[in-house]
């Protein structure tokens, strides 16, 4: 019988060895030398456990039941919130982190298993969704040499090129290419547009916005119907957080769901409650899920210090960031935080149950249309008159009229004159999202 | 206001106000210099401003001025009773005081009070937490040690404050926290899981005065003490380093450096976080034992004090500290709200 206790301090325990000092929830993963036998996997009960959860002294596990325990919080997350069906065609932002490779290796595994179930199916009813990689290459952005830029992306093919039967196409696409030219005009006008902000966080911000509308441009493009982001609870935490610093608390809601619908393809984040420190072990624990370091450069200004104020936090008490995401998640999301209706008779009738029991009902009342043509976030409603007194024309939407207080703050020039110049180095997406502000879309009011 | 510096040759700057005096130090908020004679109009202005936009005040109210001692309630009760001469507001100011009982801290800063007095001419009343509850904070610190103690004071006193302006007869209580201190408020409850807090705090602050110095910047307290050679106390409570508002503190003030303005956005962000009008918010009612406002069957207060006079001193604090059993039976009496209880 083993004594799992781990605060077992009874000197008559019938384990006769010395006590090994347990290992702090924090440190990596170490593996449990065979002496302390009354340590077993909480879960199997059976291996011997290799690394902690989060939840320290309570959550010892062996590598297998680690592994299917966040591979559960993965897909109860998808299968609640209907992310993938079979008629979808899923992409996968990959930007080489731990984070990116689990959320990739789930998503296989689980078009993996599908494939399996079609290929011995009888009826062939259900197809399986596909699947594809992108990864945005932002070296431009950056000084480093091309020859890591060049390895990185080596290796992220051989990854995904490992990550077949069914096989997945992968895109590698400079961020430059959010510019409808390509090439050494798109690298000039992007070097141009942020060297235009001058403030730091509001660069690294609006380089984040560039990076989703991006990733909306090549799955639109090429047929995909869901983005996936490898959002982990610790960067939603430090989210929260920061856009509370930054003023923007009316819309924060919209970006910490499991489903953001505003897009024109719905991003989903299936490694929600999952917390960064464990998809770390993950990664380290199994040496198939190899990371690409891709020395994007510390965050600095403000996210850089949420990202440090968390981690203060986390280390004081380890279970921190799940509280900030539960108490941000009590915030009213908004109607386009949930997958758009599916109307597909292929779609089994389970998981259209599941979609109407578990999405949210829209809140008509609170919901606002207008969005900031820069971030996307939804405007309170007391930002309409500011639109309406604008001066803008068609030609020459008032950009900053449209846009939130954040992004009228950091992102856009201060002086008025500059702005018509800066508004001709945006791209055209944001743009015309600023001239549909300017008029205010008040027909779904 | 444009900053209108004109260096001279050996780089002194002028006010940007007067373009007369010269400049002694740079506002927090704008960044802009300003001479001090300019800098107390300013500051004064902008809260004389506050009190006319919010109708803080009618003319014939009695008001109590929350006095520490400290640098925020001096400054509070100097420039209340400046505006209300200058402007005329009609208010009969009281200053209440609150002693928890630290020997070594409050004493000290009671002194302080009491010359303001003085210094002031508003007439002071000071309340004990010996005499309300029977317990001073040196003996509750000594019996339950140095990491909920901010808990229980924190609650005692905001009992006392009202027990106190029970006793003046006054209609409204004014105290000084300024802008940082209800930004750090903001983000311990995100922290902390306290999502009610969100709703019932800004209610508090637009109707019991709070706000009325939320527009100003810590640093300018600082500065407006110390200018005006106010009489103030300026030491931390002894019982404090292990407050979990440290850590908002210490990246509030951090923050403070890159983006003096993302204190005031932290406050925007609180009043504009979507809480659902069904979330669940505590019912007022009273407490059965004291007759005190309370959501549950016993106000917090009488808990904590049931739990220091039976020796267990857990009881009321946290969700399930399985230290005693009792901590366990007694949480029905637990005054916080059950469904935003966060481990």
């Amino acid at each position: 019988m083993a004594c799992n206790s781990s605060t077992c301090n009874y000197s008559g325990c019938y384990k006769g060895y010395e006590e090994e000092e347990q290992p702090k929830p924090n440190t990596k993963a170490a593996v449990n030398g065979g002496n302390s036998c009354q340590n077993l996997c909480v879960k199997c009960k059976v291996n011997e456990p290799v690394c902690c959860g989060i939840g320290g002294e309570n959550s010892r596990f062996c590598k297998d039941c680690f592994k299917n325990n966040l591979y559960g919080k993965f897909k109860q997350a998808v299968t609640y919130n209907a992310m993938i069906t079979p008629p979808d065609k899923v992409l996968v932002a990959f930007s080489g982190g731990p984070s990116s490779r689990v959320v990739l290796q789930f998503v296989h595994e689980m078009q993996y298993k599908a494939q399996k179930n079609y290929d011995a199916n009888k009826d062939k009813s259900l197809p399986v969704f596909g699947v594809g990689v992108a990864f945005i290459d932002e070296s431009s952005t950056h000084s480093f040499t091309s020859q890591h830029i060049e390895k990185a992306i080596e290796d992220i093919r051989l990854i995904v090129s490992n990550l077949a039967p069914p096989s997945k196409e992968l895109f590698v696409v400079p961020i430059e290419s959010i510019f409808s030219s390509d090439g050494i005009d798109g690298k000039e006008r992007l070097k141009e547009l942020l060297d235009a902000v001058s403030d730091v966080t509001g660069k690294e911000d609006l380089l984040i916005h560039l990076r989703i509308l991006l990733l909306q441009k090549i799955a639109s493009e090429n047929g995909y119907t869901r983005i996936v982001l490898g959002s982990c609870t610790s960067r939603i935490a430090c989210h929260v957080i920061s856009a509370t610093v930054k003023g923007q608390g009316y819309s924060l809601s919209a970006d910490i769901q499991y489903v953001d619908s505003r897009w024109e393809i719905p991003v989903v984040l299936p490694l929600r409650d999952c917390p960064a420190q464990e998809l770390n072990t993950l990664c380290s624990l199994d040496g198939s899920l190899k990371i690409v370091e891709m020395l994007n450069g510390p965050c600095s200004g403000i996210n850089g210090l949420v990202s440090s104020f968390v981690k203060v936090l986390q280390e004081e008490n380890p279970s921190r960031e799940c509280t900030i995401v539960r108490t941000a998640g009590k915030l009213t999301p908004f109607h386009f935080n949930r997958v758009p209706e599916i109307h597909d008779s292929n779609v089994p009738s389970a998981t259209r149950r599941h979609q109407k029991r578990y999405t949210l009902k829209p809140n008509g009342s609170l919901s606002s249309n207008s969005f900031c043509p820069i971030c996307n976030s939804p405007l309170k409603k007391s930002n309409f008159p500011s639109s309406l007194r604008s001066h803008g024309s068609q030609q020459n939407p008032d950009l900053f009229a449209s846009a939130c207080s954040s992004c009228q703050f950091q992102i856009l020039p201060k002086d008025p004159s500059l702005m018509e110049e800066f508004l001709s180095l945006l791209p055209q997406q944001m743009i015309t999202k600023a001239k549909h502000g300017d008029q205010g879309d008040f027909s779904l009011l | 206001m444009e900053a209108d510096s004109k260096p001279k040759k050996s780089g002194a700057r002028l006010c940007c106000v007067c373009n007369q005096n010269r400049a002694a130090l740079k506002r927090p908020k704008t960044l802009e210099q300003i001479c001090r004679e300019c800098f107390y109009a300013v500051f004064e202005e902008e809260i004389h401003q506050v009190i006319l936009e919010n109708q803080l005040f009618k003319p014939g109210e009695r008001i109590a001025i929350g006095a520490s001692g400290g640098k925020d309630s001096t400054v509070l009760a100097y420039v209340l009773s400046e505006l209300n001469r200058r402007h005329n507001y009609g208010l009969d100011l009281f200053l209440l005081s609150v002693d928890e009982g630290i020997t070594g801290y409050r004493d000290d800063s009671l002194e302080t009070v009491k010359r303001n007095e003085l210094q002031y001419g508003l007439p002071l009343k000071i309340v004990s937490y010996e005499d309300l509850y029977g317990w001073t904070m040196d003996e509750i610190v000594k019996m339950i040690g140095l990491k909920n103690n901010c808990t229980f004071c924190g609650v005692f006193r905001r009992q006392a404050l009202d027990r106190g302006a029970a006793l003046l007869k006054v209609d409204k209580v004014a105290t000084g926290h300024n802008a940082d201190d209800i930004a750090e408020t903001v983000l311990l409850n995100i922290l902390r899981g306290d999502i009610a807090s969100f709703n019932s705090d800004f209610i508090i602050i637009r109707f019991s005065l709070w706000l009325m110095l939320g527009c100003q910047n810590l640093n300018k307290f600082s500065t407006y003490a110390y200018f005006k050679k106010l009489d103030y106390f300026s030491t931390e409570c002894i019982y404090s380093p292990n407050a979990y508002r440290g850590f908002a503190r210490e990246f509030i003030k951090d923050l403070e450096r890159i983006r003096p303005r993302a204190i005031l956005d932290i406050i925007k962000s609180g009043e504009d976080f979507r809480i659902s009008t069904t979330t669940k918010m505590p019912e007022q009612g009273t407490c059965e034992r004291c007759g005190y406002i309370s959501s549950q069957k016993w106000c917090k207060a009488c808990v904590l004090l049931e739990g220091l006079n039976r020796g267990l001193p857990k009881l009321g604090i946290g969700r399930n500290q399985g230290l005693n059993s009792d901590g366990k039976k007694d949480r029905k009496r637990d005054s916080r709200t059950p469904s935003i209880e966060s481990k």
